[in-house]
């Protein structure tokens, strides 16, 4: 029976564990944007064994790089929406071993992202492709900015949402996927059709 | 303003297409001289020598260097400072269409490529990019491509975090599906990064930078070295029968692109790597 | 220099069999020419049960698009074209008989069971040889599709053509054989 849960940061590993594919996640809080540079920059820093800006546990990364506009001193968001998460399914386990339990995109990811959010009790959630507008009113302020060296779209973006959604969970931590079961559905299709 | 007759245009684009076709450059010439060199395979060296043969033929008889003397596509660099008296297209096609009676050249356009494949009799329409730049010349870089080789290019769309390495590999491994058949040894031209038309344009202007040259970019550089070397260490050979010699250069250029992306063309061109530039 | 077998059309079955892939040959006599919309239009009349315009039987195809002829040469420049376009065409022709074909590139399974099955020979012509290659044709006629323009079915006669023997009628593939070897 599909839910909806409404979840605040910083999200309980139990909380992620009972979400199952189909459920809708609405999140208040702080989440985090990052895409491809992102993310090597984060794997950099971690290498290089120096500290991250912001501490990742029980944290959602968003995949996504917003349109913003400088008042002042401050940085306000015009419109945000998810990116390709496939690009970022390298990066899955690393993400994982920060503490992040939310991961939040568009497209899906594969096997190693499965993985993954079963070995952390992670989630991975689905956001509206192509409805920037409405996901931009759900950002209440931008907290902080960190590396803008890498351009506006690509650097981390702070963000306090309330009600951040509808997401739908696309990959749960029981290792189920939408995206896996369209993809077989589609597969025997197509060996029906060739 | 410069004053150009359509009539110039005409000459000057016929005079580089029978160039093109008749003459192989010097580049590519050195290139398997210095390949025979170091060619194992009998076979290898039989062909690379055939080849050598070949383009003297060709040069001496006014012959067709290979008788698939391609589609015509021109990369244009037009000075905004010109004035050009007549119509431009008309006059570029008809330079084509004189090169390619007077040269016994092969006419290989057909028109609707799906349906009629009717042949055009002409060799045009010509393929015509055209830049344009300061100054008051025109100038003109010609190639006739054949398809054996055009018909082995690929296109992927990469994600950023495939990276160096997953290009290189997309590369090598692009030229082992192709194996014999764009005429071996090949010369490679790619482009990373733009949109998905504009690095299968650069690529195919690659395939035409001097063979022997490196990107000026050590790091490009470095990654033309990496996949010439794991091209040839495939086998495939001269005329894809088996040697050291499969690809006579990679030439690796790139454009800016966008953050979720890096397409990746390869363009291959087979060792008859024609063609001719010049200035008005 | 490795021995040169001199071989003369048409092919018989002899000849066929004592080929091995890696032999350098040198063709004499008359071969046919034919591509893609030729084979199509031939394979269209097998279809309709119609006689085709050329004899098969012993016949070598050589797949090629020749250039115009300049004058005072009997062809234009004509090296092979890349066979595997008229694969789907092959085992049809194979079976009425044809013992050779000449061009450039790799052959489906397919036709290289048609060639086990019937005794025919791939042999290789080297791409863009084409300007040498034009000088060892000695005479040539279109004789059926004229239409086609370099596409159409030409009648050469050939003295001496350069080739290697790439699969033989036992099915061994220099395209398979010699690559592994230099592989680093």
């Amino acid at each position: 029976m599909m839910k909806e849960v409404k979840l605040s940061t910083a999200l309980k590993e139990e909380d992620i564990r009972d979400l199952r594919i189909g459920d809708v996640v609405y999140i208040n809080g702080i989440i985090c944007t990052s895409r491809d540079m992102g993310h090597l920059k984060m794997i950099d820093v971690t290498e290089k064994k120096e500290k991250l800006p912001i501490d990742f546990q029980g944290g959602v990364i968003f995949h996504a790089g917003p349109v913003v506009k400088k008042q002042g001193e401050k940085y306000e968001v015009i419109v945000i929406g998810p990116t390709t998460s496939i690009r970022m399914e390298p990066y899955s386990d690393f993400i994982g071993g920060l503490g992040v339990k939310a991961i939040i995109g568009k497209g899906g990811m594969e096997e190693g992202t499965s993985e993954a959010l079963k070995k952390y009790g992670m989630v991975y959630l689905q956001a509206p492709p192509g409805c920037a507008v409405v996901l931009g009113e759900k950002v209440e302020q931008i907290e902080n900015v960190f590396w803008l060296e890498l351009g506006v779209p690509e650097a981390l973006w702070v963000l306090k949402v309330e009600n951040f959604g509808p997401l739908v969970v696309g990959m749960d931590s029981e290792g189920n996927s939408i995206y896996r079961d369209i993809r077989i559905k589609g597969k025997k299709l197509i060996e029906k059709m060739f | 303003m410069r004053e150009v007759n359509a009539k110039q245009i005409k000459e000057k684009v016929k005079e580089l297409f029978l160039d093109a076709n008749f003459h192989i450059g010097e580049d590519v010439l050195n290139s398997i001289k210095e390949a025979l060199l170091k060619e194992t395979s009998e076979t290898g060296k039989n062909v690379l020598n055939m080849i050598l043969k070949n383009y003297k033929v060709a040069a001496n008889e006014v012959l067709a260097i290979c008788q698939d003397t391609g589609l015509a596509i021109l990369f244009i660099k037009l000075g905004q400072e010109v004035h050009i008296n007549g119509n431009w297209e008309e006059a570029i096609n008809e330079g084509v269409k004189e090169a390619y009676v007077e040269g016994y050249l092969r006419k290989s356009a057909v028109t609707d490529p799906v349906f009629d494949r009717k042949n055009t009799k002409t060799n045009c329409p010509a393929i015509i990019y055209t830049e344009i730049v300061p100054g008051d010349k025109i100038e003109f870089l010609v190639t006739p491509k054949g398809f054996g080789s055009e018909n082995m290019s690929r296109l992927a769309m990469m994600k950023p975090a495939d990276g160096p390495e997953g290009i290189i590999n997309f590369i090598v491994e692009t030229v082992k599906i192709a194996g014999p058949n764009p005429c071996p040894p090949t010369i490679i031209g790619v482009c990373v990064g733009g949109t998905m038309d504009q690095a299968s344009i650069t690529a195919k202007k690659a395939t035409l930078r001097k063979v022997g040259e490196h990107n000026p970019d050590p790091r490009y550089a470095d990654m033309e070295r990496q996949t010439l070397e794991k091209i040839n260490n495939l086998g495939i050979g001269p005329a894809g029968l088996g040697g050291n010699t499969t690809s006579l250069w990679v030439n690796i250029d790139y454009k800016p692109t966008h953050i979720a992306g890096m397409p990746v063309a390869v363009n291959i061109c087979c060792h008859a790597a024609r063609h001719a530039s010049g200035i008005i | 220099m490795e021995k040169i077998k001199k071989i003369t059309t048409p092919l018989s079955n002899e000849v066929v069999q004592d080929l091995k892939a890696g032999d350098n040959v040198s063709i004499s006599g008359y071969i046919y020419t034919g591509r893609d919309a030729a084979h199509k239009r031939l394979i269209d009349l097998l279809k309709e049960g119609k006689k085709l315009p050329i004899e098969i039987e012993g016949q070598i195809i050589y797949y090629v698009g020749p250039a115009p002829t300049p004058p005072g040469y009997k062809c234009g420049s004509a090296g092979p074209t890349t066979s595997y376009r008229m694969d789907p065409y092959t085992p049809a022709l194979l079976d009425l008989g044809l013992k050779g074909m000449i061009g450039k590139g790799l052959r489906s399974k397919e036709v290289i069971e048609s060639m086990k099955k019937n005794g025919a020979i791939y042999f290789a012509a080297i791409g863009g040889v084409a300007a040498m290659i034009a000088k060892g044709i000695k005479s040539s006629e279109v004789v059926a599709y004229e239409d086609l323009g370099p596409e159409a079915i030409h009648k050469y006669y050939v003295e001496d053509f350069p080739v290697i023997v790439c699969i033989d009628a036992k099915g061994n593939n220099l395209y398979e054989t010699e690559p592994p070897k230099y592989i680093k």
